[in-house]
């Protein structure tokens, strides 16, 4: 039992890494793009602009808890 | 296309080999050189194991559902990379200083007690150095693995992998000491940017996205997250700090 939460651990750490909220934001993202893809509407431009609210979004909450540390 | 999967590839192999080289560096100077590289033999084998199951698994993969998984699972990591890169670069994380680690690792390595197991001498080093090669070995054996499946060009990504792990293992082995002047810190960055765009351009289409221009999108979204995250490193730089090196210089 030890032992899978171990390997469980490792493989969150490995694929979700230190902050879940950017994993599911791509998911999210990539789940829209989907969605969207069916229809007319041109979908190129939806994964990078996602990145450009995620990555300053996760950045700021980094700098938030390292301030309160 | 190829020379971008190599750059990214051989970059991101040669940043996960120095941490792995600092580690054996660590273990065999600290306790013992014949169990080090017994972990780091058994390492590399663990390494090729996973290699040779997860390609043929990928590649049965029909193409745009590993674009969609692979290409969100890049973006992910590319994002972590970025962050950090970014959060180093404005002075909000302390500089990735491998001289530092290894001074750390052997210190460590020097308390713990010596246990022969079977043919190991040295089950400690053994075990810190298989461990290192493991750990930082996955992620590199993933971008290899997944970016050459991708581009229907595994051997290209075999051969960047490998060359980028014997050049920081001969080096390593020359100079016995951490690679303390390969510029990483700059490395992460550029690695966070290409497996940031290349998760970009595969997740989107795999989601069903077709890109202006096809392939060449990559040329244009390359710059465009390089350009992003040095504008997020003057906005998050604390006011009246120099500019930081992460980016713009080594560790």
């Amino acid at each position: 039992m030890r032992r899978l939460r171990t390997i469980g651990a490792f493989l969150y750490d490995f694929v979700i890494g230190d902050d879940w909220t950017v994993a599911a934001a791509v998911a999210i993202g990539l789940a829209i793009t989907y969605a969207v893809s069916h229809t007319t509407v041109p979908v190129w431009w939806m994964v990078p602009a996602g990145v450009l609210v995620v990555l300053p979004l996760s950045l700021w909450r980094v700098i938030r808890r390292s301030g309160r540390a | 296309m190829s020379s971008g999967l190599f750059i990214a590839v051989f970059l991101a192999c040669a940043v996960e080999a120095v941490e792995a080289t600092t580690i054996v560096l660590a273990a065999g100077t600290a306790r013992d050189w014949r169990s080090a590289l017994y972990g780091l033999g058994g390492g590399l084998v663990v390494l090729a194991a996973v290699t040779a199951a997860l390609g043929p698994a990928i590649t049965a993969i029909p193409l745009r559902y590993l674009r969609l998984v692979v290409g969100g699972l890049l973006l992910v990591f590319g994002l972590q990379w970025l962050r950090k890169a970014v959060l180093r670069a404005s002075g909000h994380k302390a500089l990735h200083d491998e001289a530092a680690l290894y001074a750390e690792e052997v210190a460590e390595a020097r308390r713990a007690a010596t246990r022969q197991v079977g043919v190991v001498p040295d089950w400690y080093a053994f075990v810190l150095s298989f461990k290192g090669v493991v750990l930082e070995g996955l992620e590199v054996v993933f971008i290899a693995v997944t970016f050459g499946s991708n581009v229907h060009d595994v051997p290209l990504a075999a051969v960047a992998a490998v060359s980028a792990v014997v050049v920081v293992a001969v080096a390593g082995i020359l100079i016995r000491a951490p690679l303390a002047r390969v510029p990483e810190n700059t490395m992460k960055w550029v690695v966070g940017i290409m497996l940031t765009s290349f998760g970009t351009f595969w997740g989107a289409e795999g989601a069903g996205a077709r890109w202006p221009g096809s392939d060449a999108a990559l040329l244009v979204l390359v710059p465009f997250y390089a350009l992003v995250s040095l504008a997020l490193v003057a906005a998050l730089r604390p006011a009246g700090r120099p500019a930081a090196s992460a980016v713009t210089s080594g560790s």
